[in-house]
């Protein structure tokens, strides 16, 4: 029964808080620009408003297009239930695997980026080509950055990852702490945030993101931005759980999960403190300078492998 | 019957169909039809006995052999085949890929009819499989040789069979060039052996294996990796496969690409773990480093191609490389004395083999299906194929999904097994040797990623959008046979992706029958639902858990939609660009798809870039009438490899013709100083 509702928790936790870490940038960006700021539930309501409209859809689009947004909500969904939010001890040795996880991600790419293809506009193309590329450049950190925290618990389950990282002590944690300076730069590329692209704006000549999925409307619409926000806490859960897994439930008792709800939740809105605070004070780097950016993420994290 | 067909009828049953098969499209060679339907059948029949014959011979407790003595005639020729559990791995792998190519055959010869010989090509065809049958059953060094050249020169014709086409012609000449210099190592690599073993027989030299001192293995090794390298296609000794892969035929493309080349593999096995069992640690390093450097280049290279074939051969020099991270980690384990890991490693090596022979021809023969019905293999003048050609482009996206390693399809998992296997090597081996592991993991995630730019690029700009040309505004589905033959490779990918469990486990079998290995326990074990695990526990993973929770939770999304909204209109609207009305132009081409990353890579890739502009009054030049901008890659191996080699032995062949006076005196005396040298060296 209590398990029955965790597995629930588990699985729900992240589409459905997903809307709310997107609100919490936006207002703490808000604050920081002087601004009031939308309320913290906006993209809730965002979502909601765009699942009533009609859609438009290009005479040139395939069933891919079609298809896409359905495809990586669901990659989402499947990913966002293997990954550790609140508690280290529901692993499953189906999905919870790094390579998995990376894997999975990619295929999402996959579709997204030929769905930006399949319209036929010049924006949707470009915004495939610069997703891809770098998409494949950001690889090498992500996998390299979780492998070193997988090598030091000596497994690659992200939820006994977790387990063993949070009874670490705090002297052997250097590779950690290397390993996440790479995995914060890929969650900032793989989530198309400042400064690899610009995630609010729908016309800038550089944008990768908004520019493939320029064609979408209505309830598709509404799935890909949904689909965008558990990305986005997927790669938080994995941040604050991998490389910080302090106060994760390791057993079902009620007062290691709310400690762990609450630990969560204090580690979420630092990461989105953190984003918003880098979005506010850096600019967007030139297309040319990303891959620098992104092999500095690769270098960390080998360096954080030899420090094993 | 199980022995029935495994004894010398099975296997002579199985060699004479496809000789009857090439023989009987000769002599129809006057019918078009007869002669394509005759090779073509009997090229199934035979396949499929070879798919039967292969996996009894898995199974099998002792491994079947066949001699044929002829040793009265020739005594160092026994001509002898030995079919252990690899060869018998190799002989599924190649007839279950030529099955399905040959069903595909049948529709897609039709196009050649009245414009080339059909009988020739049905002739060369089935020599080719029963040449690739032969190599990976010989059990003796000289008939593998003959084995290995009725191959080689079986597939020389196919590449030049559209002679018309000179780049065919030119292609087919590397190829021949290069696959020869590919033999004389092989031929000096055995050679040696023979000289330090005095045998031909693999298990004679196996059994003698320690009578060759270091020195020498080590250039019995040094040769053979050249040799069978070059049919494998690494990076550098792979210039001749970007051009005669596909300049063949698409089906034979296909056997090429996802078989032919994996025969060089199977030699480097045979002889590095097999035959010889002690090796120094420097070999497996050598392999590994060879492997990532192949597949990161290999696929830096697909992406700047606008051949849609020659993209396709690039990624199988990409996946040549992953395997060799396979064997080359086998390799290393071996010497390091860890067996397990070493079987870990092989495994990973023979799945990607038979994934990469699985989706490589898939992928091969839906671009052929491309080809054929637009007459050409320039990837910017399609476009808008998958409304035109719907099933072939549902195939060609599977293939590309399993290429591009994404779960659950096959290539996910033989790249897990081969990623686990390196991440072993990090975990095990001391640090000099593990940095090198560490490397290799690096290049094969930034392969992956590339591969997935790669075929994004290529199904986008083949299938996608508006077409670019009439030819693709006006192609039409593939015939019926063609479409089965895809139909039942993109099934394949799928299964082999979903019971990997299985397949590796079977795979295990064949790996524990090679050289020490019966010994080593499996490093993995599979769990019902497929779920493989790796390393007492490091790593799990389980392909139809990953397939049904994608399935379920799509399934949901799709109907929790659908019920709560149902009152929402869909309208069909054009594209919307900046108020422009869309037309092709509009959209990306291909090269420019890949631009950013040829740009980021220009360190290695080299592109080249020319414009020009041509002014409609060429005296004031202000108004431009037309501006070309052509861009390349220039390419390095020509470059800085085989031209400068190309150069010094023109030169060395001009300084040689200096005694080549013309003057019968001289030659005269240079036979007398010959015969003099020779005497007085017998003497001393």
């Amino acid at each position: 029964m209590t398990l029955g509702i965790l597995w629930t928790m588990q699985i729900l936790c992240i589409p459905a808080l997903s809307p709310l870490i997107i609100g919490v940038i936006r207002k703490i960006k808000a604050v920081l620009q002087n601004r009031k700021g939308a309320s913290v539930l906006q993209p809730y309501r965002d979502i909601w408003k765009l699942l009533h409209k009609d859609e438009v859809i290009s005479a040139d689009a395939s069933w891919i297009f079609r298809f896409a947004p359905l495809a990586i909500f669901a990659i989402t969904l499947v990913v966002g239930a293997s990954v550790p939010v609140f508690a280290s001890f529901m692993a499953n040795g189906f999905t919870s695997d790094i390579l998995v996880i990376v894997y999975l991600m990619a295929a999402a790419t996959f579709f997204v980026a030929l769905a930006g293809m399949d319209t036929g506009s010049a924006f949707g193309g470009f915004g495939s080509s610069r997703e891809v590329t770098v998409a494949a450049l950001a690889e090498g950190g992500l996998l390299f950055s979780l492998l070193t925290v997988a090598l030091m618990s000596g497994t690659s389950n992200v939820f006994r990852v977790a387990e063993t990282i949070a009874s670490a002590e705090l002297t052997s944690m250097l590779p950690a702490f290397f390993a996440f300076a790479g995995f914060f730069i890929v969650l900032l590329a793989e989530n198309k945030r400042f400064p690899f692209d610009n995630p609010s704006t729908h016309l800038e000549l550089t944008m990768i993101h908004e520019a493939m999925i320029l064609e979408y409307s209505g309830k598709r619409l509404a799935l890909i931005e949904w689909a965008s926000a558990n990305k986005l806490m997927i790669f938080i859960a994995l941040g604050a759980n991998l490389f910080f897994p302090w106060g994760i439930a390791h057993d079902a008792s009620m007062v290691a999960l709310a400690g762990a709800l609450v630990a969560f939740a204090i580690k979420a809105l630092a990461f989105c403190a953190s984003i918003a605070v880098v979005e506010s004070v850096i600019a967007k780097l030139r297309f040319f300078r990303l891959p620098d950016v992104l092999f500095v993420s690769f270098i960390l994290s080998v360096i954080a492998i030899g420090l094993i | 019957m199980i022995e029935a067909i495994l004894s010398s009828y099975g296997f002579g049953a199985l060699i004479a169909s496809f000789a009857i098969g090439a023989v009987g499209a000769l002599a129809l060679r006057k019918s078009d039809t007869a002669a394509n339907v005759w090779s073509n059948a009997f090229a199934v029949l035979g396949s499929a006995w070879g798919i039967v014959y292969a996996l009894l011979a898995v199974t099998a407790v002792s491994a079947p052999e066949y001699i044929v003595d002829a040793s009265a005639a020739f005594p160092l020729l026994s001509v002898s085949f030995h079919i252990d559990k690899l060869s018998a791995f190799f002989i599924f792998v190649i007839s279950l890929i030529a099955f399905l190519c040959s069903i595909y055959g049948m529709g897609y010869v039709r196009h050649f009819y009245k414009k080339y010989n059909i009988g020739s090509l049905g002739f060369f065809y089935n020599f080719f499989i029963a040449g690739m049958l032969l190599v990976v059953s010989a059990s003796n060094a000289l008939v593998f040789l003959i084995a290995w050249e009725i191959m080689s020169v079986a597939s020389y014709f196919l590449v030049v069979y559209e002679r018309n086409d000179h780049r065919n012609v030119r292609a087919g000449f590397l190829y021949f060039v290069m696959t020869h210099i590919g033999t004389a190592f092989i031929l000096l690599a055995f050679l040696v052996m023979y000289k330090f073993t005095g045998s031909f027989q693999f298990a004679a030299i196996a059994h003698n294996i320690a009578s060759i001192p270091p020195f020498a293995a080590s250039v019995v090794f040094v040769l053979a990796l050249a040799g069978f390298g070059t049919k494998a296609g690494i990076i550098p000794l792979h210039i001749w496969l970007p051009d005669a892969h596909p300049a063949a035929p698409s089906h034979v493309s296909a056997l090429m690409s996802g078989v032919m080349i994996k025969t060089g593999i199977y030699m480097m096995i045979k002889i590095f773990l097999d035959v010889f069992t002690d090796i120094p640690l420097w070999w497996g390093l050598t392999v590994l480093v060879l492997g990532a450097v192949s597949s990161l280049l290999g696929v830096l290279y697909a992406l700047t191609e606008h051949d849609l074939k020659r993209l396709l051969a690039y990624h199988s020099i990409e996946n040549i490389g992953i395997i060799l991270l396979g064997v080359g980690s086998a390799m290393v384990f071996s010497s390091s004395g860890m067996l397990p890991l070493a079987a870990l490693g092989i495994v990973a090596a023979l799945f990607h083999t038979l994934n990469h022979a699985t989706f490589k021809s898939l992928l091969f023969l839906s671009a052929g299906a491309v080809v054929s019905a637009t007459h050409t293999r320039n990837i910017e003048e399609y476009g808008g194929l998958i409304k035109r050609m719907p099933q072939t482009a549902f195939f060609f996206l599977i293939g590309s999904m399993a290429i591009s390693a994404l779960p659950p399809f096959n290539g996910f998992f033989s790249e897990w097994l081969t990623f686990q296997a390196l991440f072993g090597g990090i975990l095990a081996l001391p640090s000099a040797a593990s940095w090198i592991f560490v490397l290799a993991v690096g290049a094969l995630a930034l392969t992956g990623g590339l591969a997935l730019a790669c075929f994004v690029k290529a199904v986008g700009a083949v299938f996608l959008a508006r077409p670019r040309s009439e030819e693709a505004r006006h192609a039409k589905e593939s015939s019926f046979s063609m479409r089965t033959g895809m139909a039942f490779l993109a099934l394949l990918a799928l299964v082999f992706g979903v019971f990997s469990g299985s397949v590796s486990l079977t795979i295990g079998r064949v790996a524990r029958d090679i050289g020490k290995f019966g010994a080593a326990e499996l490093p993995f074990a599979v769990s019902p639902l497929e779920q493989i695990s790796v390393q007492n526990g490091f790593a799990s993973a389980s392909a139809p858990a990953i397939a049904m929770m994608f399935i379920v939770a799509a399934c949901i999304a799709a109907l929790g939609l659908r019920a709560a909204y149902r009152k929402q209109k869909v309208v069909i609207g054009e594209t919307w660009d900046c108020g422009t009305p869309p037309t092709s132009r509009a959209e990306i081409t291909a090269t420019a798809f890949s631009r950013s990353i040829i740009m980021i890579f220009k360190g290695i890739l080299k592109p080249t870039k020319q414009t020009g502009i041509e002014y409609r009054d060429a005296t004031a030049r202000y108004f431009p009438k037309a501006r070309t901008i052509t861009l390349g890659i220039s390419d390095i191996y020509r470059a800085y490899l085989y031209e400068p080699l190309q150069v010094a032995l023109t030169k060395f062949s001009e300084r040689v013709k200096t005694i080549q006076s013309g003057n019968i005196n001289a030659y005269v005396l240079y036979i007398f100083v010959a015969l003099l040298v020779l005497l007085v060296y017998v003497i001393l």
